[in-house]
């Protein structure tokens, strides 16, 4: 069993007790424990169980790089699937509920797929859901449905209960990771003076040098980094961080930190998650390595653990893992976990070295009585949910002559990789090191930043070193190399001396034992987490499978969210033997960020709720909001759609809108439109270009319509400009199209005609504009008094200065509705008012509000095009048969050249007609108009569409336009538009002016 | 004429920074040569202000000039003044290719004032807010979150930010959120 | 995430206060330009591995735009300078020159 014991634990305070409950049942642990410490110190070895086979599974490691030992924590509003219980720190109710089984941990029903594992095999996926079609929507995909995904999504119900944020940061020097050599490295480049930031992933610092002992300086280890972190805080330029990861390394220098601020205190105000969005000068990558499983049959038992981590559970936790323990290696390292294991009062009852040698330390176990097998490997382990015996046999063979011992935990160590992640991420090229049998970071070939230089420095065990000695004076060297890198000129000193036993060298073992037969090899897992066996890879390289990229997507070994930590080296090791190559030949798969999974809701940050994105409002939002707007999102925008009334639905109140406004007065909220100033010598010459039609002669004190097309002759954008004064223009564009087209001036401006005297300037908020319509529309503005709004004063197509009532104005005599009409402008911080006056005034004359869809419905009633509707950008002004705003008489115009074009000029183009259903019916939105024959897929050809389509109250019938090939010319002739309704529509070609064709409603 | 009124009218919040919306700003945007001498004066005359540098921003209380660009400046005067102040400086602007707007009903200004000042503005826009990069005197035109917006600071502890109107209630609402209690960075 | 200096308004500002906006130096062909001009000037586009020149907008920030000259394989940047120039000025060539000897783009080297 395992459990705690009665002294040791350096990070566990065993006078604060803290409870919680695992899977219901409730236990007690102490501050400083991880949720694995305090579950092993309640001999809960099993917590959890595999993805594919539902094997039992037991916690492997002590670190991020746990694959098996995940849990869903909280609940409800605060429930999180697939938390690695050795990075949750334990806190006073915490709850935590273990995945993967049904219906519980103990007793498991889709364990029975571990005894199919022969029929699931490595690329089982894609062998098995091929044949037979029809068993895709029936049997794989419930099935798949089923059983995919780690862990348990939150309910969907439930909205996340805490708050995250972004923080932007800048510094010369990052120094990801704060175990001895981020320490150190941030001591040597602070001493420059350079600003450095040093984060690290867990709530303590000093990593895990403090466990595997030594001194430094003649000190113990846990005084130096006591010492060195003391001494880095009192600097002014060193900013320390610890529960912050860093999460991924990208270009220029921007690297992403992911600090857990109430994890271990949930409910305490403030934000949960903070992302660091940091820019870096240098990066010093300091993050350490990981130990290697050993690929032997029987290695997924509960039980079976990396040999650091069951020494980090009895140095930090004071947690034994077993009471009798084999511990299994091919390198000295794991000697100081049977000597840690045995001081505690464990019995070791041997050490399985696959090597014939072994260095100081094997004799130094020895000496406290362990047992030491040279050259033997595990051939088996037996046991189901806990580790009851394990068969001893020599390295060399296929796993014969087997000697069996009783025991109930196994530590293992492969060697150590060192974690190039923060390296690799940002394309950092690797080396294979024979010696370590490992990949460490290739310092010729770092990854290049914005000035072409390397801006990744790997210090420490991060970059290959493992002795103690070695890593400080390694990071010594990184830390004034990133402030040297950075521009800094960084005080040269000596790294502190750390002095550790010598070790033997490790050989690299990726088979124990080295030719083990197939039955072992079907027991040994290279990936716990996605039940990925020697076997599967084996399999997988005879079946062609070469590059470890496919390898890996194939037999799913390294995914997931341990994303491979402790299989991928062993993975390719075997793909590479299978293969007959060498391992670097193999490669390893790309180092992705982040590191570890971190929460959605912290890439977020703040945007969420109310802030999840901009809505901007106009001066009179309040007052939509209060009288039953339907909004319509229009760009970032919130329009009314309609203004709906009690008991009526949203058609009602578009019909009475659209019906009103025709008869009495109707009221728009039209200061979304887009509002430019162009003024210049050049403004004329400048919009002349921008506009198909002529705009420098247009006359102070009038408007004109104006059409714009991009250059490459579509449609852009559509609007009223009118003369301000004699340099000066208004320019009017869809509420869309405001910043979109300013951007459009200005490149224009800048980049080609940089020599023309015109200044543009965005004046769309400045304003509230409302649009008066209809029959009563000059009788209320009458009625309000100040400028003369008659037909003489301010004729159609002018606009004049003045004042209605109390209110500063502009106002122009345009009509986007056939009515009757003004556009009022006044400033925005006076809109409101002069709105309530409006309505105030109206009431005599039947005034009601409308919103975007009535506007729209009296435009096309009058056969108005609308940008976005009639247009999709790929649409030209022939095609809507506005040849008339086509200048003939400019020599240029964005667009104009475009336009000539064979296949612009082509008469088989679509063009736009009215469409007039033959019933009286609406034309489904969307719908498309087809023709005689059929294509070569066998659909009916088409032959148009559908771009605008309502019911028009004033007309009491379905009308529509639409691009029909060779409308025009059409005439009166019936078109088919089949609906998704199964119906087909049929429709006459009309003109598209349904109403007042005359134009005389507006001219009054 | 009817009282104006500001985007927020003088909503404010309180956590670890003090936010408040300043109500209404006279504001021109001065678009023209900036090396030229009648527009120097036209500039001075309006603010007592000498044509600010590159990104200086030349303020006290709510008159002052910003720099915007090579060819923009962002004129500040109190509300009740700048029509005049605008008709004067377009007339004095009458002979010379230039550009004065108003457009003081087209933003909200925001303060935000305390200790965390910085690192509420640090959670939102990226750039660098530490003392020894952004200084009273200094304006940044930048994004907040995901809208456009400059920022300046009035002293060591007090940001002045200026947004579009329609806007404000996505800004006024970020900066409650980032400037939520219990929520100090602590680098700042 | 790219970081370039706007050389109007100095900042060095990170890619999400900027805009892309294509392809640098392009010469407009208008009305009397033959088709194939004009196609090229819409459509054809350099799509090197390694030296590149291209139009970027501050567009949160002071509105200009400007110019990069950087690598697409790299992302090293070159240099940055105004809109207002036809052409590389001599400086960002030599800065290139410097770095990747013998580079040429279209008709610049």
């Amino acid at each position: 069993m395992s459990t705690r014991l009665a002294k040791q634990g350096r990070l566990i305070n065993r006078s604060k007790q803290v409870t919680f409950t695992f899977n219901g049942t409730s236990m007690q642990g102490y501050e400083g424990d991880t949720l694995a410490s305090a579950l092993l110190a309640n001999d809960q070895m099993m917590m959890g169980r595999s993805f594919k086979y539902h094997r039992p599974r037991g916690v492997v490691a002590s670190g991020a790089e746990e694959p098996n030992a995940l849990v869903g924590l909280g609940q409800g509003n605060r429930f999180e699937p697939n938390q690695r219980t050795t990075t949750t720190e334990l806190f006073n109710g915490l709850t935590a509920i273990s995945q993967n089984h049904w219906p519980n941990l103990e007793f498991d029903i889709g364990a029975v797929n571990s005894a199919f594992a022969r029929f699931l095999p490595g690329g089982f996926y894609y062998k098995m859901f091929i044949h037979p079609k029809p068993f895709w929507k029936h049997v794989y995909e419930p099935f798949i449905r089923q059983s995919a995904g780690l862990g348990k999504a939150p309910d969907k119900d439930s909205r996340d209960a805490d708050t995250y944020e972004h923080f932007y940061a800048f510094t010369d020097v990052l120094v990801i990771g704060g175990g001895v050599a981020g320490l150190q490295a941030a001591k040597a480049a602070a001493s420059s003076g350079a600003k450095v930031m040093l984060i690290e992933q867990t709530a303590y610092w000093g990593g895990r040098a403090p466990v595997d002992g030594g001194t430094i300086d003649g000190n113990p280890v846990d005084k130096f980094v006591d010492q060195l972190v003391a001494e880095l805080e009192a600097m002014e330029n060193v900013t320390m961080r610890n529960r912050c990861m860093g999460a991924g390394v990208y270009d220029h220098g921007y690297v992403l930190g992911y600090e857990r601020l109430t994890d271990h205190t949930p409910g305490v105000q403030g934000p949960r998650h903070r992302l660091w969005r940091i820019r870096a000068k240098q990066v010093v990558t300091a993050t350490g390595a990981i130990e290697r499983p050993l690929s032997f049959a029987g290695n997924d038992v509960p039980g079976v653990m990396l040999a650091s981590a069951m020494r980090d559970y009895v140095v930090n936790w004071g947690v034994t893992s077993g009471e009798r323990v084999i511990v299994a290696t091919n390198n000295d390292d794991a000697y100081r976990t049977a000597i840690i294991l045995k001081q505690a009062g464990v019995d070791v009852l041997r050490v399985v070295d696959a090597r014939d040698t072994a260095g100081p330390l094997a004799e130094e176990a020895r000496q406290l009585g362990i047992r030491v097998d040279p050259g033997k490997a595990i051939a088996k382990v037996k046991g189901g949910k806990r580790v009851k015996k394990v068969a001893i046999c020599n390295q060399e063979g296929i796993g014969g002559a087997r000697e069996e011992v009783e025991c109930d935990a196994v530590a293992m160590s492969g060697g150590w990789s060192p974690v190039v992640h923060m390296w690799s991420h940002c394309g950092g090229k690797l080396t294979w090191d024979e010696a370590n049998a490992h990949f460490r970071p290739d310092p010729e070939r770092p990854p290049l930043g914005a000035n072409g230089e390397g801006f990744v420095v790997a210090a420490g065990s991060a970059n290959g070193p493992l002795a103690l000695g070695d890593v400080l004076a390694d990071a010594q060297t990184a830390g004034e190399a990133a402030a040297n890198a950075a521009g800094f000129k960084p005080k040269t000193a000596d790294a502190p001396k750390g002095e550790t036993t010598t070790e033997a060298p490790m050989e690299p073992v990726w088979l124990m034992p080295s030719n083990a037969e197939i039955s072992l090899r079907m027991k040994s897992w290279l990936d716990f987490q996605n039940d990925v066996k020697v076997s599967d890879v084996q399999l997988a390289a005879r079946e062609g499978y070469e590059s470890v990229e496919h390898t890996k997507r194939y037999t799913t070994l390294g995914m997931a969210t341990d994303q491979g930590k402790l299989s991928n080296i062993n993975g390719l090791a075997i793909l590479a033997d299978a293969l007959d190559a060498e391992i670097p030949k193999v490669g390893t798969t790309t180092f992705r960020p982040p590191y570890t999974p971190i929460s959605l809701a912290s890439i977020g940050g703040e945007a969420r709720g109310e802030v999840f994105q901009p809505i901007r409002q106009t001066p009179m939002h309040d007052w939509h909001n209060k009288n039953g707007a339907d909004w319509e999102p229009v760009g970032h925008w919130r329009r009314t759609y309609a203004y709906v009334r009690p008991g009526e639905s949203v058609h009602d109140a578009v019909n009475r809108e659209v019906k009103n406004t025709r008869e009495n007065l109707g009221l728009l909220d039209a200061s979304t439109l887009g509002k430019l100033i162009v003024k210049g010598p050049d403004a004329g010459k400048f919009l002349d270009m921008m506009y198909t039609n002529m705009m420098s002669t247009l006359k102070v004190g009038k408007c004109r319509y104006g059409l714009m097309c991009s250059e490459n002759g579509f449609l852009i954008d559509d609007g009223v400009v009118a003369r301000i004064d004699e340099d000066t223009w208004l320019c009017h564009t869809t509420t869309g199209g405001a910043e979109r087209i300013h951007g459009h001036m200005e490149e224009w401006l800048q980049t080609e005609w940089w020599d023309w005297k015109v200044y543009v300037a965005n004046v769309t908020e400045q304003y509230a504009q409302v649009a008066v319509v209809g029959p009563n529309a000059r009788k209320v503005l009458e009625k309000l008094g100040g400028m003369d709004v008659s037909k003489e004063a301010l004729p159609f197509m002018e606009w004049r200065d003045g004042k209605i009532g109390d209110f500063d104005c502009r106002a122009y005599r345009i009509s986007f509705s056939g009515e009757l009409s003004y556009e009022i402008a006044v400033p925005a911080s006076q809109g409101r008012a002069f709105w309530d006056a409006l309505i105030a005034a109206g009431q005599e004359f039947g005034v009601m509000p409308y919103g975007t869809e009535c506007l729209h419905i009296l435009r096309a009633e009058k056969g108005f095009i609308m940008i976005g509707d009639e247009t999709d950008g790929t649409v030209i002004p022939q095609d809507l048969g506005l040849h008339w705003a086509l200048s003939k008489k400019k020599e240029d115009y964005l667009g104009k050249r475009a336009h000539s074009r064979t296949h612009m000029a082509d008469p088989e183009r679509w063009k736009l007609v009215g469409l007039e259903t033959v019933d009286g019916s609406v034309i489904p939105d969307g719908a498309y108009a087809v023709g005689e024959g059929v294509n070569a897929n066998g659909q009916r050809n088409m032959i148009g569409r559908v771009t605008s389509t309502y019911y028009s109250a004033n007309l009491d019938r379905g009308i529509a336009m639409g691009l029909i090939k060779h409308g025009p010319d059409r005439m009166g002739e019936i078109v088919e538009f089949p609906g998704t309704d199964g119906k087909t529509y049929k429709a006459k070609i009309v003109d598209p002016i349904f109403y007042d064709k005359d134009g005389e409603k507006q001219n009054v | 004429m009817s009282e104006p009124i500001s985007a927020l009218n003088h909503a404010s919040y309180e956590g670890i920074a003090k936010v408040e919306e300043c109500g209404l700003q006279g504001m021109i945007t001065l678009r023209g040569d900036l090396s030229d001498k009648v527009l120097a004066k036209a500039v001075k005359d309006a603010t007592g202000q000498k044509v600010p540098g590159q990104r200086e921003a030349l303020v006290a209380g709510d008159t002052g000039v910003c720099w915007m660009s090579t060819d923009e400046l962002l004129v500040l005067v109190p509300y009740a003044e700048v029509e005049a102040k605008l008709a004067a400086m377009t007339n004095a602007l009458s002979g010379t290719h230039a550009l004065a707007v108003n457009v003081s009903d087209a933003r909200a200004v925001f303060r935000i004032s305390g200790a965390s000042a910085r690192e509420v503005m640090g959670k939102l826009a990226p750039v660098d807010l530490s003392v020894d990069a952004f200084q009273p005197d200094q304006i940044r035109r930048s994004r907040l979150a995901q809208v456009a917006g400059a920022f300046w600071m009035d002293d060591a502890e007090t940001l002045r930010v200026v947004c579009f109107r329609s806007v404000a209630d996505y800004v006024f609402n970020l900066l409650k959120v980032a400037a939520q209690p219990g929520s100090e960075v602590g680098v700042y | 995430m790219l970081i370039l200096n706007c050389p109007y308004c100095g900042v060095d500002a990170e890619e999400t206060e900027l805009a892309a906006g294509g392809e640098a130096h392009l010469k407009r062909y208008g009305p009397g330009s033959s088709d194939d001009e004009f196609h090229d000037y819409l459509f054809m586009r350099e799509n090197p591995k390694g030296v590149h020149f291209e139009r970027w907008r501050h567009a949160n920030g002071c509105g200009k735009w400007f110019h990069a000259a950087r690598c697409t394989q790299t992302l090293e940047v070159f240099g940055t300078y105004t809109a207002q120039t036809s052409e590389p000025p001599q400086d960002i060539k030599d800065a290139i020159a410097a770095k990747r000897p013998g580079w040429t783009w279209r008709g610049f080297s």
